[in-house]
């Protein structure tokens, strides 16, 4: 006798990227990409400038044409870019409550933006607002929408070290309380282990490597674990930190070069 | 030293930002009163006689009877009336060709190239051409207006439509904005600063136009008030619709200020003040 058990519906991926390739001047940039990312994941990828980290988060915007290969991503996504893009005219609450549909649409841009310490700026305009607010509102906007997918084009590449550490803190606030999708494009490793479940190298228009993350949150710099993953990510990324072993630790000069 | 102690508050009192504004502005109108004073007493005296220019105090008397009886008030909304429905049409002329070319590219394809080779044409230079068209109405003097006032407008406000910042409309169309909506809330708020200059530029034209359409055959108007007392060798006269012509256009560049302040209160020039 045989019993046919209910079978467990797969998790759709968030997105889904099968053989995508995209060619500037006949280069290829994406060559054969694929990619999953599950629901709620946090992905950071990684790579060297010009590695097509930025025309992947472009395509899967829907901002740049793929010639070939297939690619899904859900309907409800956003993204934050380095710069905040807020129109500047229009004040801080019109600028998050822009597209968004339905009633109840300034309660729900305050809410946003209380959630990003911004309840007081509500009536500012946009030229008025310091860097790390304006990406602030910026992520605000994009939360409002409730997205599946967020997108997030180096988003903290402009702030100031001590903003940027707020941001991080942040960021993973909001990811634990909505649970989107993310992926964060980024150069920056310490950022890249810091937030996410995954790391991606984006290398020859391919992930040519992937490290899943599994320090407990909140990391440090000097979370056990940390340190190596860090140097095997900057060696995939063609920068050799110095072997401890190797330094000749009683000389003071190599001790601060291997720091 | 109690003899410094008055020096220093005067010192401190001028200092202060309206005060001192004050002090500025009646120093620098000494030179004018100066000047005006030497040309009444060359006037009185006979140096300079009233067929080439009037003294002052009768430029002053002519125009306070001109006000009194409304002379000037009825010329003065006769032209006003003129400027603004030329600027009217001219305006809204100019704005829809730039958005129809502004906003797609079968519309620029179709309007930008002409209104490329006509802008280079001088508008006065048409005159001639409205006269045979038009005859010595009304007519032609608001075309010649609206026609003047058109360039302006559509040339600013195109560029300002196409030189938005890709980035923001990215970003717009990310935010899943419809079409009309991203015109509404993006394109068109963002080329507002550059029609404002087109819009001054606008207005300056429209007078430049008004001196020249009212040599054409008018009964009324400050340009007619200008030619009428040309012939009467009334120096008076004419030096009052000068002053009424530098006046206007003093007040008119104020009113677009104005506008732009509420228009553009986003600007940070505007936010800072």
């Amino acid at each position: 006798m045989t019993v046919s058990l209910p079978q467990p519906r797969p998790v759709r991926a968030a997105v889904e990227c099968r053989g995508v390739t995209r060619r500037f001047a006949g280069q290829a940039v994406l060559d054969g990409l694929d990619l999953d990312i599950a629901p709620g994941e946090f992905v950071a990828l990684l790579g060297s400038s010009g590695s097509g980290k930025t025309t992947l988060l472009r395509a899967l915007a829907g901002l740049e044409p793929i010639d070939e290969g297939r690619l899904q991503v859900p309907a409800a996504m956003a993204a934050v870019f380095q710069e905040p893009r807020l129109m500047p005219w229009k004040r801080v609450w019109r600028n998050v409550a822009l597209g968004v549909r339905g009633a109840g649409v300034r309660e729900r841009a305050e809410a946003a933006l209380g959630e990003v310490g911004l309840a007081h700026r509500l009536g500012a305009w946009p030229g008025t607002l310091s860097g790390g607010e304006a990406q602030r509102v910026a992520l605000a906007r994009a939360l409002v929408r409730e997205p599946q997918l967020l997108l997030l084009d180096e988003p903290f590449a402009a702030l100031d070290a001590l903003t940027r550490i707020r941001m991080h803190q942040l960021i993973i606030r909001l990811w634990r309380a909505h649970t989107p999708a993310v992926l964060l494009v980024t150069h920056d490793v310490d950022e890249a282990l810091l937030l996410a479940d995954r790391v991606l190298v984006l290398a020859n228009g391919q992930i040519a490597e992937q490290l899943p993350i599994r320090l407990p949150r909140p990391r440090q710099a000097a979370t056990p674990g940390f340190q190596p993953l860090r140097a095997r990510l900057l060696h995939l990324l063609g920068v050799e930190t110095e072997a401890e072993p190797a330094v000749d630790l009683s000389h003071p000069l190599s001790r601060t070069a291997s720091r | 030293m109690p003899a410094q102690a008055p020096l220093s508050l005067s010192a401190r009192w001028t200092e202060r930002p309206g005060v001192k504004f004050l002090g500025n502005l009646s120093l620098r109108l000494i030179s004018p009163l100066l000047l005006l004073l030497l040309w009444e007493l060359a006037s009185r005296s006979g140096l300079l006689p009233a067929r080439i220019i009037a003294a002052p105090s009768t430029i002053g008397d002519t125009l306070w009877q001109m006000l009194g009886s409304g002379e000037l008030g009825g010329h003065l909304w006769v032209s006003l009336k003129r400027a603004l429905s030329g600027l009217a049409i001219g305006v809204s002329l100019g704005t829809l060709l730039a958005l129809l070319a502004g906003l797609s590219r079968r519309g620029e394809i179709a309007i930008d190239s002409p209104m490329q080779m006509l802008r280079t044409l001088p508008f006065l230079a048409i005159v001639p051409l409205f006269i045979l068209w038009f005859g010595v109405g009304e007519t032609p003097k608001i075309a010649l207006i609206a026609l003047g006032t058109t360039f302006p407008i559509y040339l600013t406000l195109f560029s300002g439509i196409r030189s938005l910042d890709p980035k923001l409309l990215e970003a717009a169309t990310l935010l899943g904005l419809r079409r009309w909506e991203l015109i509404v809330h993006v394109i068109l708020p963002g080329a507002l600063p550059a029609f404002f200059v087109g819009l001054r530029y606008a207005f300056g034209i429209s007078w430049l136009g008004l001196v020249v359409v009212e040599q054409i055959n008018a009964s009324a108007g400050i340009g007619y008030l200008v030619n009428d007392a040309r012939d009467f060798m009334r120096t008076d006269v004419i030096v009052i619709c000068l002053l009424v012509y530098s006046v206007l256009g003093l007040g008119i560049d104020g009113l677009v200020r104005g506008l732009e302040r509420c228009a553009l209160a986003w600007r940070p020039t505007f936010i800072r003040n």
